[in-house]
């Protein structure tokens, strides 16, 4: 072989000088550790430490002989490097040395530098330019061996300039004679197209003769390469069409070949070579009807005539399978391939289900009929012990539920849900939900399933399940609203813990407490409670320490609402409302408060106050939420708008704003209920008492005074009254989690924070303007390196304002930067936040602001202009 | 693409590391340790794949797949990216240790701890720029064992040059002559050719 010829050492000159030169430094120098030795040393170190030590050691050794210039134990000693580089420690100063090696004319040290060269070389700019002359160098070399190690290396960190520098060489050696040298340069050509997609140009002619080989190597090589060309550019992949005879051939040897030893595994000739092909078939099939037909016959051989007793043959069915589902195939062939992914389904392989339930995910938008056939086999992969399966599983589950097997899925589903992993606890209970509300043949079996779905996953439920769950029993027929309410108080008489059931459950003890004290027709598994018993309940779960804050608020309100359902035992409510006025949650303390004025001074109204709620509907969220806070008032929907537009009585609309929560599309919507203002400004008093400052009432002296309990804000007007109107808005704008999360604890406060119109409790609050209706606040909040101050404006007046611009300006001392504000429409009753933060340049400067606010008023612009300078007190 | 071949042992000490791109060392090590972190905790019952975030391989634009096999003491792992077959790669893994197996005739831990290079040699013969090159094991071998044999060949004439003359040089009793004459050392620096 040439490859000898080179480094036949015969007795030229430079040999012999090399030996005196090692024989003089083995005498100088004492021999450094062996590499045997010194893994004996690591091995041996009993702590972190001690081996931290030894490699310190050696390290320090072997930076010192790279200073010696010493050449004799360079190889050994990066050798060394490489096994402490392999352990995690640094050994980027071996670089240079791994450049000296393969600058050497030995074979021995151009293999070691050469590996040096892949493990330790960063991305410097410099050692790579040395390197690229290097690789140049040994790319023209005439040994087979060398330029394999150059060709290895440059494929596994050509850099950019390096491909560029590099890739004409490349071309030269994809022809070059040598089978072994041809298959290297392919895959670099590969590599280098990767990193300069441009250079893809140079290497076209080549690749097309790379398909005619016998080698397999190049064979292999080649269709990865034209695989990354086609990938590339559409016009290559075009250009390569015409290949997929050659690669219909290539196959339909491989298969028909029979038994050759060499490319044999197990029984399978050359599955590599298969996949590599039958993966670029997809790609040049793929919307092609052309290539696609022509491929149809040798995918419909390959599915049939290999062996599948063993993995290698699964491998080919199995990307078989994918080039029939990703082109345009024959339609008997693609039951074939769902066929395959059948028996997939079944084998014992745990890896062959996975690969199966993986493709038919894939393919289930294709056809879901097939896919349907196997649903019994994937809903057996559900109690699979693998997670991974069982998680591919409930995904496909889904996929397939529809009208007809919605029933028989659900169950299935419930039974996973019950014994599934927390992780997939939320997940799967949302994607029930969804699918409930889509197929659901009735409301009763609706409503069952979202109980069960409840029961089940704990509280691993997200939030929106709650809130969806409320808001579909809530426009329900109202027989099945008692059904339910019997169901879920039965549901929660074992335990306190699940916290999205409690809040459910609660929400309809409260709305609908008459029906399941004193309805008709309802079936108890218990016994009918009596009022005492339920008002004992909610005694027990507003005292309990496992019934985290929100569903106690839940109870309050609804116990609140008991009180006008019960025949007696208001006296008792009215107890334990009053007791919670002085309660050390903020939230709960302030509904404690409020609701006991309804037990006193205006009891009168009580009763209609607390009505039941209309039915709620809310159309699915479209995204468009407006400005950070905002709530998008076309994401809900009154039902019963017309009859609120036609007059209601006060107390109805006043119930609307109090209770409902549908105060938020009063003053947001122009469109709902003109008479609005009439109706708040008559009920002014009562919304003042109940501290609940909402829109119109925010002149109210009351606000004042209560000012340290964050009244000013309106989602805290929104949560008093009722949450779960409150939980139907987070679900649409994601910002109000106030009441909906059960994971946290007091997410009352962390609803303020998300808010950013509403004021934190140690806020300073100024008011800037009170004309015309309009109120203007600033809300200012120290933080760590800046002072944060919120507008909000609030539009009093029956007009709407458009173009509504805030603007300020602070003294020289003080940097402002204001952020965008919620919006520039302000409906009546409407707010508008904005915020702005506030540097401090100089420390005893006192921050004074000057505002500008304009704005539109029925087409006239107003101007407004005023002073802030209480800041500083 | 294969992004990485990595080899632990079941407490998780890398055995082979290799990555087709360029990763710091601490990205390395990182990788590595995740990896280790998640499968190891994966029973035998389970699947051979792990589906993982691209976050993973801190700059890989497409999703990230870890294949791996469990042999007695050591895990083979592949990092791959949805370009690769997930049961081909199993096949490669059986193929690669077997090559092993036989280049080392039954091979175990200690082989791969004392022989990293060569381990590397196999590798680089099987997989290339992230690619596969050779699947035919034959054809791996004959390949690695050619190279050796060129290794072989030139430490041979060398040391065997090269002892002669340290014999030669002992012979003239250098202690002698340091003690005596002058400081060897120093004069054998000026000595080189």
């Amino acid at each position: 072989m040439n490859a000898e010829s080179g480094f036949n050492p015969g007795l030229n000159m430079a040999t012999i000088r090399q030996a005196i030169n090692e024989t003089i430094e083995r005498v100088r120098m004492p021999t450094p550790t062996r590499l045997r030795d010194l893994i004996r040393q690591i091995r041996a170190a009993k702590t972190q430490a001690e081996e931290r030590a030894v490699v310190n050691r050696e390290c320090a050794y072997i930076r010192s002989t790279f200073r010696e210039e010493d050449s004799v134990w360079r190889c050994r000693n990066i050798a060394k490097l490489f096994y402490i580089h392999m352990l995690g420690y640094p050994a980027h100063f071996g670089q240079l040395e791994c450049l000296k090696l393969i600058a050497s004319p030995k074979f021995t040290d151009k293999r070691i530098g050469y590996l040096g060269a892949m493990l330790l070389l960063d991305e410097r700019q410099d050692v790579h330019l040395l390197i690229t002359n290097c690789l140049k160098n040994d790319l023209n070399s005439p040994t087979q061996f060398v330029v394999g190690l150059a060709l290895c290396t440059l494929g596994a960190i050509a850099s950019p300039e390096m491909a560029r520098d590099l890739a004409g060489e490349i071309e030269k050696l994809m022809k070059s004679p040598n089978a072994y040298i041809r298959k290297k340069a392919v895959l670099c050509a590969f590599r280098i197209i990767r990193r300069v997609p441009e250079l893809m140009e140079i290497f076209l002619p080549a690749t097309r003769s790379l398909l005619n080989e016998k080698n397999h190597g190049i064979l292999i090589t080649g269709v990865t390469l034209i695989t990354e060309m086609c990938e590339n550019s559409p016009d290559t992949l075009n250009h390569f069409k015409k290949i997929v005879p050659n690669l219909v051939r290539i196959l339909k040897n491989l298969i028909l070949a029979g038994y050759s030893p060499e490319h044999d595994v197990s029984g399978v000739s050359d599955p590599f070579l298969q996949v590599k092909i039958l993966r670029l078939l997809r790609i040049l099939g793929r919307n092609d009807p052309d290539a696609s037909e022509a491929m149809n016959d040798i995918l419909a051989q390959v599915a049939t005539n290999t062996e599948t007793s063993k993995n290698v043959g699964n491998t080919i069915l199995y990307e078989t399978v994918l080039t029939i589902m990703d082109i345009k195939s024959e339609g008997g062939l693609r039951v074939l391939a769902v066929n395959i992914l059948g028996r997939f389904l079944l084998n014992n392989d745990k890896n062959i289900r996975y690969i199966a339930l993986h493709t038919l995910l894939r393919t289930v938008h294709v056809d879901i009929s097939a896919v349907q056939r196997h649903r019994s086999t994937i809903l057996e992969c559900l109690k699979d012990p693998d997670v991974t399966i069982r998680k591919r599983a409930m995904e496909l589950s889904f996929a397939l539920v529809n009208t007809q097997n919605i029933r028989a899925m659900a169950k299935e589903l419930l039974i996973f849900l019950e014994k599934a992993d927390p992780e997939f606890k939320a997940q799967c209970s949302s994607s029930m939900v969804n699918s409930a509300e889509r197929y659901a043949p009735t409301i009763r079996w609706h409503l069952d399933t979202l109980l069960n779905i409840l029961i089940a996953a704990g509280n691993y439920v997200r939030d929106d399940v709650v809130s969806s769950t409320i808001q579909i029993i809530s426009s329900s027929p109202s027989n099945e609203q008692g059904v339910i309410t019997v169901k879920l108080w039965e549901s929660i008489q074992e335990t306190l813990d699940n916290q999205p059931l409690l809040q459910v459950a609660v929400w309809c003890i409260g709305e609908f407490g008459d029906s399941l004290l004193y309805g008709d027709d309802l079936e108890f598994t218990l016994e009918r409670p009596t009022e005492s018993i339920v008002i004992e309940l909610f005694n027990k779960l507003l005292c309990s320490n496992q019934v985290n804050m929100v569903s106690k608020q839940y109870a309050l309100v609804s116990l609140t609402k008991l009180s006008t359902r019960l025949k007696a035992g208001q006296g008792e409510i009215k107890g334990i409302v009053e007791a919670f006025g002085s309660h050390l949650n903020v939230d709960l303390q302030q509904r404690g408060v409020e609701f006991s004025q309804l037990f006193g001074s205006y009891n009168h109204l009580r009763t209609s106050l607390l009505e039941k709620m209309p039915a709620m509907t809310i159309t699915r969220m479209n995204g468009n939420t407006e400005g950070s806070g905002e709530v998008e008032p076309s994401n809900i929907k009154v039902t019963d708008e017309k009859s609120s537009t036609n007059g209601r009585s006060n107390t109805d609309t006043l119930l609307d704003l109090l209770g409902s929560g549908d105060d938020i599309i009063m003053s947001t919507t122009s469109s709902v209920i003109p008479s609005n203002t009439t109706n708040t400004v008559e009920s002014n008093n009562l919304l003042d008492l109940l501290g609940d400052i909402d829109l119109s009432a925010s002149t109210a002296p009351v606000i004042v005074s209560n000012n340290n309990n964050n009244l000013l804000s309106s989602p805290v007007t929104m949560s008093i009254f009722d949450d779960n109107e409150n939980t139907n808005i987070s679900d649409v704008s994601g910002v109000f989690s106030l009441n909906g999360d059960s994971n946290i604890p007091d997410n009352f406060d962390l609803g303020l924070d998300a808010m950013p119109q509403s004021p934190p409790t140690n806020a300073k609050i100024v008011t800037a303007l009170d004309k015309n209706d309009l109120f203007v606040q600033l809300s200012m909040v120290n933080q760590s390196d800046y002072q944060q101050i919120n507008m909000i404006t609030t539009n009093n007046s029956k007009d709407t304002l458009e173009q509504y611009l805030f603007q300020a300006a602070v003294p020289k001392s003080f940097q402002l930067q204001m952020m965008s504000p919620s919006g520039s429409v302000l409906l009546p009753g409407g707010k508008i936040t904005q915020e702005m933060r506030v540097k401090n340049n100089s420390s005893n400067a006192v921050l004074r602001m000057k505002l500008r606010i304009s704005y539109l008023c029925n087409g006239n612009p107003v101007l407004e202009q005023c002073e802030v300078s209480e800041f500083g007190k | 693409m294969i992004h990485a071949v990595l080899v632990f042992n079941n407490y998780g000490k890398p055995r082979l590391s290799k990555f087709y791109q360029h990763f710091s060392e601490q990205q390395q090590q990182t990788i590595i340790q995740e990896t280790f972190q998640l499968i190891s905790k994966r029973e035998d019952c389970t699947c051979n794949f792990l589906e993982l975030p691209s976050s993973f391989l801190m700059n890989a634009s497409s999703d990230c797949k870890l294949i791996y096999r469990h042999y007695a003491t050591l895990y083979f792992v592949f990092c791959c990216d949805e370009s690769e077959s997930e049961l081909g790669i199993l096949d490669l893994i059986q193929v690669f240790v077997e090559t092993l197996d036989r280049s080392f005739s039954n091979v175990c831990e200690l082989d791969l701890i004392f022989n990293s290079d060569v381990i590397h040699f196999i590798v680089n013969e099987i997989v290339q720029s992230g690619m596969v090159v050779q699947t035919n094991m034959n054809e791996i071998l004959a390949r690695v064992e050619e190279q050796n044999k060129i290794c072989k060949a030139e430490s041979g004439n060398v040391s065997a040059a090269s002892s002669k003359a340290v014999s030669a040089m002992k012979n003239i009793n250098l202690p002698q002559l340091k003690d005596k004459v002058f400081d060897l050392p120093n004069t054998f620096k000026d000595l080189k050719f």
